[in-house]
C-alpha cells in the first residue's frame, strides 16, 4: 500500500547533479522558472500572509479599494474582540488537551497493534488486520449518523467524549495502526531472538527493543494524528452545541455579530492563533511534517 | 475465579500424588500461547475500536435505511425500501450527484496536473528549491476551516481577489454568489490546499526514475519533451493512478470546505453528497434518507479504494 513507500518518503534528495548556467539560453531558462514558480506561489502564499496582516487591520480597512497588505495603523482589537466575543481561550484550551490526548492514546494503541501485527504470531492475525482495515475504507461521513444516534443513547452529546474516542480508536488511529506494522514488519528477526535470550517477554520485547527504534514511525503517527484532532470540524459541529466546549475550527465559523454578518477582522486574529503555532511547528521539524502527512494521502 | 480455585485444587491433589507426577502433565501455558494470548491483548483496544465505532455503526446506518425516524415520538418505523426508492423519485438528488462529479472530476485533474507540474520544476538543484517546496506544501498543515475562511474573505465581491483585478481594469464576478464561479472557488480552494501532498509523492517518484535511462535517451538524440513523456512518464504511471484515486476519495469527503465556503449554495450548485448527507440527517432530520444517502457514499469510497488496493497489489514490484 501507499505508505510503505511513503514511510521512505523526505523532502526528496536532489540526484541531478549541479549544472551550472553557462549560455544564455540556459539563464534564460533558469529566470522562466523563477518567474513561473513564483506566479503559481501566489495563492500558496498570499492567503496565510493576507489573513495574518488583515488581522492587524482596523475594521475599516479590511476592505479598502485599493487593497492594501500592510496597515499603517496596526491595532489589535481583533485580537482582543477574539476572546470578548467567544471563550476563545477556552476554546484553544479544548483543541489542545484533546489534540494531545488523542495523540497519546493512537500512539499507545497503535504502538501495540502495529506491533501485534507485525511480530506476534497468533491464530486468525489476518482475519483480524483485515477487520481492522476496514476502519480505513470507511469514511467518517457515513458513520457520523449513527453515531450520533449512539452517543445521544449513551448520553455523551455536547461532551467532549465523541471527539476523544472515535478519533483515537477509529481512522485516523486505524492509519497509525498500519503505519507503525509496515515499520515493525521491517525490522530484523534477529532483534526477538537476542531479546528472547535476555529473557524478555513480549512486553518488553515491545517496550524495550522495539518502541525505542520506532520514533521516526512513531513520529509520522503523532504529527498525523495532532492535526487530523486540531483541524476536526464535521464531528465537533455535530456533537457540540455549547461554546464553552467548542474547538477552534467551530469557534472560528461563529464570529458573526447579531445580523448574521462576518466580523472579519475578529475572524481573521482568531485564524492567526489558530494557524500560526502549527505553521511555526512545521518550520522547524518540516521533514517530519511532510514525512508523516505523505501518509496521510491514504485517507485523502 | 474459576481458573484460579480449579488450580490451586489441582495443586493441593498433587501433594498426595507421588513425586515428579505434575512434570509429566503438559504445561497449558506454553511460550505460543503466551504469545498468542499477548497478540489478542495487544490488538484489542484497536480491534474494539473498530467494530464499536465503525463496523456496528454502518451496520446501524443499513438498519436505519430501512426505517423512517419519527422526529415527533422518537421513533422508528420499519419501511423497508422506501429510503431506497426514494433515491431514484428526489428530484433534488441528479444536481447533487452532478454537482459531486463536477467538483471531484475539477479536483483530480487540477490536482494531479498542478501536483505533477510542481514536482517535475522543483526536481531540480537551483537556488531556493528547497523554500520553494516548503512554500508549496505549506498550506497542507493550515486548518482547513482556516484556510477556507480567508479563502471566503479574499472572494467577497468586495474582497482582495475583485480588488486586485479591478486595479488591472477587470471587473470581477461575485465569486461565491453564482454557481460557476462558487464551484471553481471551492475547487481551487481545495486543491491549492492540498497539492502539496501530491507534489512530495510525484517528487519521490520522479527520483525513482533510473537516471541512466535519462542519459541513454539523451544520447540517443531525445528531446526532454520525448523523454518525458515517453520514459518519466510510463515510469510514473502507477503513481499517478493510484494518487487520483486517493484524491477522488478525499474530494468526496470533503465536507468543511464547502460548508464553510458555500454552505451548499447558491441554490444547490456546490452541494455535494457529503455535504447534503450532512443537511438530509442533521438540518432535516431525517435520519432514514440520510444514511441512504451516507450508504450511497460508502460505496463510491469502497469501489474506488478496493480498486487502489488491487491496483497496488499489481503495481507493487514498482515500488521497489
Amino acid at each position: 500500500m501507499r505508505t510503505e513507500t511513503a514511510l521512505r518518503v523526505d523532502l526528496p534528495r536532489v540526484i541531478e547533479p549541479r549544472v551550472r548556467p553557462r549560455d544564455r539560453a540556459a539563464i534564460g531558462r533558469r529566470i522562466a522558472l523563477y518567474v513561473a514558480l513564483i506566479v503559481m506561489a501566489l495563492p500558496f502564499a498570499v492567503p496565510t500572509i493576507w489573513m495574518i496582516a488583515s488581522s492587524f487591520k482596523p475594521l475599516s480597512e479590511i476592505f479598502a479599494s485599493p487593497p492594501t497588505i500592510f496597515t499603517d495603523s496596526p491595532t489589535l482589537a481583533g485580537y482582543r474582540e477574539a476572546f470578548d466575543f467567544q471563550p476563545f481561550a477556552r476554546q484553544y484550551f479544548n483543541s489542545v488537551y484533546i489534540a494531545v490526548l488523542v495523540t497519546m492514546i493512537t500512539m499507545f494503541v497503535s504502538s501495540l497493534a502495529g506491533y501485534a501485527f507485525a511480530r506476534i504470531k497468533f491464530p486468525g492475525q489476518n482475519l483480524l488486520f483485515l477487520v481492522v482495515l476496514i476502519g480505513l475504507l470507511v469514511p467518517s461521513e457515513v458513520t457520523i449518523v449513527p453515531l450520533f444516534q449512539m452517543f445521544k443513547n449513551l448520553g455523551m452529546i455536547n461532551t467532549h467524549w465523541p471527539l476523544i474516542l472515535v478519533t483515537s480508536l477509529a481512522a485516523p488511529c486505524v492509519l497509525a495502526t498500519f503505519i507503525m506494522r509496515q515499520f515493525f514488519i521491517a525490522l530484523p528477526g534477529e532483534l526477538e531472538e537476542a531479546a528472547r535470550l535476555d529473557g524478555l517477554g513480549q512486553v518488553g520485547i515491545w517496550w524495550q527493543i522495539f518502541l525505542p527504534l520506532a520514533k521516526p514511525a512513531l513520529s509520522a503517527v503523532a504529527i498525523l494524528t495532532f492535526l487530523a484532532s486540531w483541524n476536526l470540524y464535521l464531528e465537533p459541529t455535530v456533537y457540540i452545541t455549547s461554546p464553552d466546549l467548542f474547538t477552534l475550527p467551530q469557534a472560528l465559523t461563529r464570529y458573526t455579530d447579531a445580523y448574521g454578518g462576518e466580523m472579519w477582522n475578529t475572524q481573521l486574529a482568531a485564524a492567526t492563533m489558530t494557524v500560526a503555532p502549527v505553521l511555526a511547528v512545521f518550520l522547524i521539524a518540516q521533514k517530519q511534517f511532510v514525512e508523516g502527512l505523505a501518509h496521510s494521502g491514504l485517507k485523502g | 475465579m474459576t481458573t484460579l480455585t480449579t488450580r490451586s485444587g489441582a495443586r493441593g491433589a498433587s501433594v498426595d500424588a507421588p513425586l515428579g507426577a505434575p512434570a509429566r502433565r503438559k504445561r497449558f501455558w506454553t511460550l505460543s500461547r503466551r504469545d498468542a494470548l499477548t497478540g489478542y491483548l495487544f490488538v484489542a483496544p484497536q480491534l474494539l475500536g473498530v467494530l464499536v465505532f465503525v463496523i456496528f455503526p454502518v451496520g446501524l446506518a443499513i438498519y436505519y435505511s430501512l426505517n423512517d425516524w419519527n422526529v415527533f415520538t422518537g421513533d422508528l418505523d420499519f419501511v423497508g425500501g422506501k429510503n431506497y426508492a426514494q433515491l431514484l423519485d428526489d428530484p433534488q438528488l441528479p444536481k447533487v450527484l452532478g454537482a459531486t462529479a463536477i467538483f471531484s472530476i475539477g479536483v483530480v485533474v487540477l490536482n494531479i496536473a498542478l501536483g505533477l507540474g510542481l514536482a517535475v520544476m522543483l526536481n531540480r538543484r537551483f537556488r531556493g528549491v528547497t523554500f520553494f517546496r516548503t512554500l508549496f506544501f505549506s498550506p497542507v498543515v493550515v486548518s482547513v476551516v482556516a484556510w477556507t475562511l480567508v479563502w471566503g474573505f479574499l472572494l467577497q465581491d468586495n474582497g482582495g481577489i475583485n480588488g486586485v483585478l479591478e486595479q488591472v481594469g477587470i471587473s470581477g464576478p461575485n465569486w461565491l454568489q453564482s454557481g460557476d464561479t462558487a464551484m471553481i472557488a471551492v475547487v481551487v480552494t481545495q486543491v491549492v490546499r492540498s497539492v502539496g501532498v501530491n507534489m512530495v509523492l510525484f517528487l519521490s517518484a520522479l527520483q525513482g526514475v533510473p537516471s541512466e535511462l535519462h542519459e541513454a535517451a539523451r544520447i540517443d538524440g531525445a528531446s526532454n519533451r520525448k523523454i518525458f513523456t515517453s520514459i518519466t512518464l510510463p515510469l510514473i504511471s502507477p503513481t499517478l493512478l493510484l494518487t487520483a484515486i486517493i484524491t477522488i476519495v478525499g474530494a468526496l469527503q470533503a465536507f468543511a470546505q464547502i460548508a464553510v465556503l458555500t454552505k451548499g449554495g447558491p441554490e444547490l450548485s456546490t452541494t455535494v453528497l457529503v455535504y447534503y448527507v450532512f443537511q438530509q440527517a442533521f438540518s432535516f432530520n431525517d435520519i432514514g434518507y440520510g444514511s441512504t444517502l451516507a450508504l450511497m457514499l460508502l460505496t463510491f469510497v469502497m469501489i474506488l479504494t478496493v480498486l487502489q488496493w488491487q491496483l497496488r497489489r499489481k503495481w507493487v514490484f514498482y515500488e521497489d
